[in-house]
């Protein structure tokens, strides 16, 4: 299968006035076809800027100094003033950001933003075939077809964080970005978001995904590849069995040792978490597997 | 061992008796001093019910609540006020638990007042101590603190009262994974050192696992299974208990995921 997604030197600057912020330094990603890519790290890593960047919703303070994103061989370029073409935003990549979940119109219906979502890209579409095709996708997708008449109140945290997803593949994007989709979420509705992304996968309605988290045990489920992110650079990339079985860089090292299981073995011992280590050996170069 | 607090068959309905819905049902559980024990359950399961309840922050609608002794479930004014003297809370949201216009000194102050002047000095040096931030914290504004930092501030506020029972309700849950195992080794050192019973509620059984030396684990506002950390997590007796740890992702095997199962469950009702 060929290459979805290569993104190339990325740098992403935050101007803050007195002293810029480099949250993303010159970083390079690939995603193949039907792949996941989970990018994970420390809050403040940078992981949820890169994925901003490369889903073209870069907004001030934040600005794109350099890079390159190459989708299905159609080059576009992010740096500078460079203009991103609107057709791109939700049709070629779709970001599902942070706790979307919480920030549905509590007065709406879910239909109303599902028209919305299609109105904004097709002027033409009528009502009836966006809700059309969005009833088709969420019952093809496992949920009822009832939650399209519903307020967001009448639904559970993880069917509304399910119905977002759905909603923001409704214009079947080649490269969907998702931003701790499954945080908020209780183990069971978690397991059931990763089981709809996949399946997502495998019917071909996206074509990647950038799954950005904190939770390494979500990613070791859902991922094809990791790439753990340290202050704006990726410090260790590879496939997802290799980075949490024999990690090398002491960042991956440390951050998978302060991983709670419930296993026999952990409610015996202490772990120190990120404190015990030396912070300093974090810089040390980047390891890339494979 | 003797039980510092106990509850006896409480129940919780919201709205009336026609519509009413059910978060708590006659739930009895003991707290053994100077032990962690953690309610675990998905989300609506009724466990931060059980901790408001505890709290006194909301009152039961039947059922007893008894603390070193004492009858606890319908306190008011002073009564209640020395009741939150023994029992401290801290909550799940760091963020938007502080006073934005207070520093952390000023915030601290605020408790200081209800122990005295000169204890409250004396606490104040003592809870940093116990949460691992010195004197340098005090000048800062909240939003110069990183979550982990707010939340040890956050338990250094409850430990100025030297409460008998902490409860910490969903208290990791905003954290990083990485920031979330010093917190609970904060509350381990409060369990070890100073004898504190703690009362902790979460939805990740690896947390669980790590801290607790009791879990009660509760479905749809009852509790389904209760027992020592060895007990529940390493021989589950209920299903439900069963299909939660069944979900927990693991960090070094995959678990199983089936796509046909997605529909089964998703199934309206």
């Amino acid at each position: 299968m060929g290459t979805l997604v290569d993104a190339r030197h990325i740098r992403g600057v935050y101007y803050t006035g007195d002293k810029d912020v480099v949250a993303v330094d010159d970083v390079s990603v690939k995603i193949e076809e039907g792949e996941v890519l989970g990018l994970a790290g420390e809050s403040g890593s940078g992981k949820t800027t890169l994925g901003s960047i490369i889903a073209l919703i870069a907004r001030p303070p934040l600005h794109v100094e350099r890079g390159t994103l190459e989708i299905d061989g159609q080059v576009q370029e992010l740096g500078g003033d460079a203009k991103v073409p609107r057709t791109w935003r939700g049709a070629v990549v779709s970001m599902l950001p942070q706790g979307a979940m919480n920030s549905l119109s509590p007065t709406k219906r879910i239909r109303q933003l599902v028209y919305d979502v299609m109105r904004s890209h097709d002027r033409k579409v009528s009502r009836d075939e966006a809700l059309d095709r969005a009833r088709e996708r969420i019952t093809t997708l496992g949920l009822p077809a009832r939650v399209l008449d519903a307020y967001p109140h009448q639904l559970s945290g993880g069917m509304k964080q399910r119905t977002v997803t759905i909603i923001s593949t409704l214009l079947n994007p080649r490269l969907l970005v998702a931003d701790e989709p499954t945080s908020a979420l209780d183990v069971t509705s978690q397991k059931i978001l990763i089981e709809m992304l996949l399946e997502m996968l495998e019917k071909k309605i996206i074509s990647g995904v950038i799954f950005v988290t904190h939770d390494l045990p979500v990613l070791r489920t859902v991922a094809t590849k990791i790439a753990v992110m340290y202050e704006g650079r990726i410090v260790e990339r590879g496939p997802t069995a290799v980075m949490v079985d024999e990690p090398r860089h002491p960042y991956t090292q440390a951050l998978m040792s302060s991983v709670l299981a419930p296993e026999p073995k952990y409610s015996k011992i202490r772990i120190e978490g990120m404190s015990s280590f030396d912070r300093s050996l974090f810089d040390a170069p980047a390891v890339i597997h494979g | 061992m003797s039980a510092i607090y106990a509850a006896e068959h409480i129940t919780k309905t919201f709205g009336n008796a026609k519509t009413g819905v059910h978060a708590v049902r006659d739930v009895s559980f003991e707290l053994e001093e100077a032990q962690v024990t953690t309610i675990v359950g998905e989300s609506g399961s009724g466990k931060s019910t059980i901790a408001r309840m505890v709290l006194g922050l909301m009152p039961v609608t039947s059922g007893k609540l008894i603390f070193r002794g004492k009858d606890v479930t319908r306190l008011s004014g002073r009564a209640r006020t020395e009741y939150w003297r023994d029992v401290q809370a801290v909550f799940q949201d760091p963020f938007s638990a502080f006073n934005q216009f207070f520093t952390v000194g000023k915030l601290l102050a605020r408790s200081m007042l209800l122990v005295g002047r000169e204890v409250g000095q004396q606490r104040l040096e003592e809870s940093l101590g116990y949460v691992g931030m010195d004197r340098s914290v005090l000048d800062r504004y909240p939003h110069q603190l990183s979550g982990g930092q707010r939340q040890r501030v956050m338990i250094a506020r409850a430990l100025m009262m030297r409460p008998k029972l902490l409860v910490a309700d969903e208290a990791t849950s905003m954290l990083d994974a990485s920031l979330r195992v010093n917190i609970l080794n904060v509350l381990t050192d409060l369990r070890n050192e100073l004898g504190m019973t703690i009362l902790f509620i979460t939805h990740d059984i690896g947390q669980a696992c790590y801290l607790a030396d009791r879990v009660l684990v509760m479905e749809h506002g009852v509790m389904v299974e209760q027992g020592t950390t060895d007990e529940v997590i390493f021989n589950p007796q209920h299903e439900y208990t069963k299909r939660l740890l069944a979900d927990v992702p693991k960090l070094h095997e995959a678990i199983a995921i089936d796509l046909d199962d997605l529909h089964q469950i998703a199934e309206p009702k």
